[in-house]
């Protein structure tokens, strides 16, 4: 059987497999179980509705029990056995793990990225939102810079491969150093501050998501309040700092703990450009560097990335929650 | 002296033409009031003396300075909007501070500014509330409140009732023609298309139709002496009848035979001799129509429709031609028995107004 014709099978049976479970189910509640007749007939009626959202909600309980909650779960069992995963060794991989100095520069760079990164993809979404809202332009502009949204890690960071190489004729850093007069160099090599190249990649690509998510807050601020504004004297910083910003925080926050949580996980970046050298490790990269190697760490620094994202992400879901409200 | 003046400003979006030829002396003290079918560029006009919209051609002087090119914070004008437009983030406290900290006044100033608007507008125990805890009377309260600390020359409001309810917006009302009373000096100008609030807080109605200015007057002005056929009915409710008429006799005096119903009646307008024989509209509102006594009368229709409200019953005349305004009569107690019948009415001749070409006689 061809892959296509795998492919097409699939989807129709997962989604007439949906549909049919949803129907069956929903038929079975009401004719079956708790049908709509009867000396009991009002008692039914409530029951089929007090069931009905479970029986809704039953295959995503499910699904999400599968393949989220058990692999939770069984990781952290996993972590705490030996590397070929016959003897408990307890906390032991946690312990060297913390003893090791790549991964202690893993968790320092990705606390850096964990800073730098949605920090600066809010402030230039934001920047972008709002310059762009009055410019004829503006929709074009957008556009581009909405773009690497669209590309894949590895592709953007093949991308910017070029940008850092260090052929003059390649590399526009390069090239731009050979205009001075200076010898090319390799920023990627560069201690410390390669960190910040590689997150430029991430920035370059989540600029767009915070900018979309930013110009339609920024369109919801109802315009008397900057009118007035305006009327009380405000000139064009304080009313987007005092005025529309306060405005707009929740989204801000909500845009800010999504790019964190990303960046918590985005391994690729630092995976293709340099693969964890020149003290550039992340702990996504670093785990896959222990994976196939030494499962029982592996499976640790997915725990610690884990303990790290949770509270990001609750914190990201409620001020969601607050936005919807 | 005049304290604002509009002179020959023209608003133009494109090529498209809003306002045009509008001229306004507003006095130090009064409260004016913009009003108008929807669409005549009343809110327009305030947004443009307010400087949110820029004016085409023409002057606006404040005081003497002409305001065209100065920034909407210099003109000594605050404004209250339909929506409240408070800021959501900031206490009341800090809504009502926000220009003078922006105008970098020290802190003692400013909590004594809004303390003493606060306690003016009824908000004191409110203060250290946001917006969204407030309910739409109060949330306007805070807007006043907000234009009060500023201690502007003008005062502009866009339709500041809109969006309260019918009770709140009496009492609304009231408060703000209170606050009038209290701050003689300031002058305000009112925009909205309710005429009863134009009726009951404006010194001048100033009334705009097709691009400009129709009248501008006192209210009783307006009501009693309209200088033409759409100020006559757009002052008053329900509007002005307006009857197919002809001038018999001129004079100081004019003397008109109506066409329907064959009646005459005397109108207080004067008339030249070249009127002989015009034809015109007369104008009757129907609180004035009386039910005509004796062998005299003016209209002569059938009665429709009656509505008793109890202190007084709208007699609904039978129309002329389908799609035509009917002819309703005011009449004060219950008058339930008139329906379906014929019913012979006339009125003072003070109260009789005539138009010919859409113009009264009195403004010729």
């Amino acid at each position: 059987m061809s892959p296509l014709f795998q492919g097409i099978i699939t989807i129709l049976v997962g989604v007439f497999g949906c549909v049919g479970y949803f129907y069956a189910a929903n038929l079975l509640l009401d004719k079956v179980i708790f049908p709509a007749r009867g000396p009991n007939i009002g008692r039914n009626i409530n029951r089929a509705t007090a069931v009905r959202p479970w029986l809704f909600l039953l295959p995503a309980i499910l699904a999400l029990s599968v393949y989220l909650v058990y692999p939770v779960v069984g990781s952290f069992w996993r972590s705490l056995f030996n590397r070929s995963g016959e003897e408990f060794i307890g906390m032991d991989n946690y312990g060297a793990l913390f003893a090791d100095d790549v991964f202690r520069q893993a968790l320092f760079n990705n606390a850096l990225w964990a800073l730098v990164v949605p920090a600066a993809a809010t402030f230039f979404g934001l920047l972008v939102a709002q310059l762009t809202d009055r410019l004829k332009w503006g929709n074009i502009a957008k556009s581009l810079i909405f773009m690497p949204m669209a590309i894949s890690f590895v592709g953007a960071s093949l991308i910017w491969k070029f940008v850092y190489a260090g052929d003059p004729d390649i590399g526009i850093i390069n090239a731009v150093r050979d205009g001075l007069g200076l010898d090319p160099m390799d920023p990627i090599q560069v201690p410390f501050w390669n960190n910040f190249f590689l997150m430029a990649i991430l920035i370059w690509i989540q600029t767009g998501f915070a900018m979309v998510i930013l110009s339609a807050a920024l369109r919801g601020i109802p315009e008397e309040t900057v009118e007035a504004a305006i009327i009380d004297g405000a000139n064009p910083f304080q009313l987007f700092f005092k005025i529309k910003v306060p405005q707009i925080m929740g989204t801000i926050v909500v845009v800010w703990t999504t790019i964190t949580i990303l960046v918590l996980k985005v391994f690729d970046i630092v995976y293709t450009m340099t693969g964890g050298n020149f003290g550039t490790q992340i702990l996504p990269s670093y785990m896959m560097t222990l994976m196939f190697r030494d499962d029982g760490r592996a499976t640790a620094v997915a725990v610690v990335i884990m303990v790290v994202v949770l509270p990001v992400m609750i914190w990201n879901i409620r001020q969601a929650q607050k936005e919807m409200r | 002296m005049a304290d604002l003046i509009l002179k020959d400003v023209v608003k133009s979006y494109g090529d498209v033409n809003v306002l045009r030829d509008i001229n306004l002396d507003i006095e130090t003290g009064e409260l004016i009031v913009f009003v108008g079918p929807s669409g005549c560029g009343k809110s327009t006009l305030l947004r443009m003396i307010a400087g949110l919209e820029k004016i085409t051609a023409g002057t606006l002087s404040i005081d003497g300075q002409v305001m065209n090119d100065v920034p909407p914070a210099q003109r000594g004008i605050a404004m209250v909007f339909q929506t409240y437009a408070l800021y959501p983030h900031m206490t009341v406290r800090e809504n009502m501070a926000f220009a003078l900290r922006i105008a970098g006044q020290s802190k003692e100033e400013i909590e004594q500014a809004v303390n003493a608007a606060a306690e003016k507008l009824q908000l004191t125990d409110y203060l250290d509330r946001l917006p969204k805890a407030l309910s739409g009377g109060q949330r306007q309260r805070v807007a006043i409140g907000r234009a009060i600390v500023r201690d502007p020359k003008v005062y502009l409001f866009d339709e500041p009732l809109s969006n309260l309810d019918a009770a709140l917006r009496v009492a609304t009302r009231i408060e703000i023609a209170q606050l009038k009373e209290q701050m003689p000096d300031s002058t305000m100008i009112y925009v909205t298309h309710d005429q009863v609030e134009a009726m009951t807080l404006a010194s001048r109605i100033v009334v705009l139709a097709n691009k400009g200015i129709a009248q501008v007057g006192s209210p009783l002005e307006l009501y009693e002496k309209p200088n033409s056929e759409f100020v006559a009915q757009f002052i008053g409710s329900p509007q002005m009848n307006l009857l197919e008429g002809e001038i018999v006799e001129t004079g100081e005096q004019t003397r008109l035979n109506l066409k329907r119903g064959g009646g005459t009646i005397l109108s207080h307008y004067p008339s030249k001799p070249e009127d002989q024989g015009a034809s015109v509209k007369v104008g009757i509102r129907p609180e004035d129509m009386v039910v005509a006594e004796g062998e005299d009368y003016a209209f002569e229709g059938k009665v429709d429709i009656t509505e008793a409200l109890g202190e007084v019953t709208l007699l609904y005349f039978e129309k002329e031609a389908l799609g035509a305004d009917p002819v309703i009569a005011k009449l004060s107690g219950v008058h339930s028995d008139r329906r379906g019948k014929t019913q012979r009415m006339t009125a003072a001749p003070e109260r009789v107004h005539v138009f010919k070409d859409g113009v009264s006689l009195l403004y010729r």
